[in-house]
């Protein structure tokens, strides 16, 4: 038994430990080629990230987020069901689900809360269909975990090359779109009548969401996209209301936070996500109290049209 | 089938969680408070995990953290509910609820896969199988007295919201008008999510607490979409639901491939697709 446990412990990849030199630890953290991987991968998800994110808050749609964020994990599971990279369903079942959730019937008269409870069966049937694919592959449980939760060691040079695509043609296309999107947003009435089309550029909005979230899922996997889309953007927004110095707050702090939280989990045995999101909360709890100290006991309140002129 | 005793225990279990899940889940939807609901449901993972890592009994874990996050919920929103449905998907304008409520439970995940780690260093294997049976819950391993017991508490939580549906429909409908008659519109929104809690984590252990959403939201808002009064309404989302939990292990049990939970969830979600071309 002690014998096992010993083999055990020298299979283990490393066993680092925090000095007291900063630049010895940064050393440390830079000398793994899957570190580098990983840190270049979460700039790459928390760039689009943080954009997109900021959108979605403003936009209200984080339910919408969250559910796409769940779609993940049963694309990854078929991926794995059909023996196909892992990626591959991340993307396919994200962008599939982002263009499902635009086409689902929007609430009308004929029952109150339709359109978020329609969106709630499309996360209940990913998530049960998910579950169903686990188990036909054989429910490796260990996998399981790492397919929730994501995965620091799992970042490989080609899924870098992937999401560096991934976050240039999201922020590419946001670029062009984000001033009528952003209009749209803010104001749909008004901007169904100047002409913008406004459910066009909902359903791209939705599918830029999808690819954002699959991105983001491959470094803290599906249940803690959030950490990344969510809090960063909720935290720019809750310390200035002004669209550009507001959003560009949203990617440094999500940077921060990928980068700050992956280091972290080098030197523990703790996975990623947990320092991620555990990270990401305090600074949004930094930031409504800048916010409260600012007099704003508001957040997100100030976001008017006429600030976004 | 009823001659095996799992899935007596399950058929018990499942149908009186179907009964609480469709008549809560009825407020909920109506509210637009399906997030809220998702947030609690999810939120019973890490207090499952937190609990195994600390050796007491998972149930005291769920309760303790979905009832907790039901009442921070509640305290923290500010009585904007309903109006979310009311105003669309595009408000962007308000506070920024649904992101507050992202953060935490967010964060609350973030502290589940802390704990599943910390007990994961405990125990060999187990970990996975408790983190498995927590996410995706296991109707047909519940024993007959822990079938009983979430046969009780699924008593217990209906008497509580019958004892609270009038004013609370009225809170729900008109809140103002409510408040300014003295009807207490702020405890009763608290009182909805700590029962939605408690029933979220009587789900999580039947259907776990990824799919618990599933038949919490799909019937009711399948029965919204069928009948306008509340009386009826929700005796079709309790119906519905019960529908849903008994094709689901029905089917379950005859193809063995199909996970329980993956089932109750299909044919929850396939009724309110049916629904909503009915409707």
């Amino acid at each position: 038994m002690a014998a096992g446990a010993r083999t055990h412990m020298s299979i283990e990849p490393r066993a680092p430990t925090l000095s007291w030199n900063p630049l010895h630890d940064v050393g440390q953290v830079l000398e793994y080629h899957f570190m580098l991987n990983a840190l270049a991968a979460g700039a790459l998800v928390a760039v689009p990230a943080g954009l997109i994110g900021w959108l979605m808050v403003l936009r209200r749609e984080t339910f919408a987020g969250h559910t796409l964020a769940l779609m993940a994990f049963p694309g990854a599971a078929a991926a794995a069901l059909a023996g196909v990279p892992a990626a591959l369903g991340y993307f396919a079942f994200c962008a599939f689900g982002g263009v499902t959730i635009a086409r689902l019937p929007a609430a009308g008269a004929r029952a109150w809360g339709s359109e978020p409870a329609s969106i709630g069966s499309a996360q209940a049937l990913a998530l049960g269909l998910g579950f169903l694919f686990v188990s036909l592959y054989g429910g490796v449980l260990g996998d399981l975990e790492s397919l929730l939760f994501g995965n620091l060691l799992g970042v490989s040079d080609g899924q870098v090359i992937v999401l560096a695509l991934v976050a240039v043609a999201v922020v590419a296309v946001l670029a062009v779109i984000s001033r009528p999107l952003l209009f749209a947003s803010v104001d749909p009435e008004v901007a169904v009548s100047r002409g913008v089309p406004v459910e066009l550029l909902t359903g791209a909005f939705l599918l830029l969401l999808g690819l954002a979230v699959a991105a983001t899922s491959e470094v803290t996997g599906p249940l803690l996209v959030f950490a990344l889309l969510v809090m960063p953007a909720a935290s720019a927004q809750a310390i200035t209301n002004r669209p550009a110095p507001s959003l560009l707050l949203s990617v440094a702090i999500g940077l921060a936070v990928v980068w700050l939280g992956l280091a972290a989990a080098y030197f523990s045995v703790y996975p990623p996500g947990f320092f991620i999101g555990a990270i990401s909360f305090a600074g949004y709890l930094l930031a409504r109290l800048i916010a409260a100290a600012g007099g704003r006991a508001d957040p997100g309140a100030g976001l008017r049209p006429e600030t976004l002129a | 089938m009823l001659g095996q005793e799992f899935m007596r225990n399950a058929l018990l279990a499942g149908s009186f969680i179907a009964l609480a899940c469709g008549v809560c889940g009825w407020f909920v939807v109506m509210r637009g408070q399906v997030f809220a609901g998702d947030a609690l449901s999810h939120v019973a993972f890490p207090g499952a995990l937190a609990a195994a890592a600390a050796g007491i009994d998972a149930r005291i874990g769920l309760f303790a953290a979905t009832i907790a996050a039901g009442a921070g919920i509640g305290l923290l929103a500010r009585g904007r509910v309903g109006l979310r449905a009311a105003g669309g998907p595009a408000g962007g304008l308000g506070p920024a609820d649904d992101a507050a409520i992202g953060v935490a439970f967010t964060f609350i995940l973030a502290l589940g896969v802390f704990f599943l780690t910390r007990f994961s260093l405990g125990s060999q294997g187990s970990a996975g199988i408790e983190a498995a049976r927590t996410l995706f819950g296991s109707i047909f391993g519940l024993g007959g007295g822990e079938a009983r017991l979430a046969a009780i508490l699924a008593l217990a939580v209906m008497a509580a919201l019958a004892l609270i549906a009038r004013p609370l429909l009225f809170a729900s409908v008109a809140p103002e008008v409510a408040a300014a008659r003295g009807v207490p519109t702020r405890l009763l929104d608290i009182a909805l999510l700590i029962l939605v809690g408690a029933i979220a984590a009587e789900a999580s252990q039947a259907i776990g607490a990824l799919l618990a959403l599933g038949l919490l939201t799909a019937p009711a808002a399948a029965a919204q979409r069928l009948v306008r009064s509340p009386a009826g309404g929700i005796a079709l989302a309790a119906g519905l639901a019960l529908a849903a939990v008994w094709a689901g292990l029905v089917l379950a049990y005859l193809v063995p491939a199909i996970p329980p939970s993956s089932a109750i969830v299909g044919c929850a979600v396939a009724i309110h697709a049916l629904a909503g071309v009915l409707g």
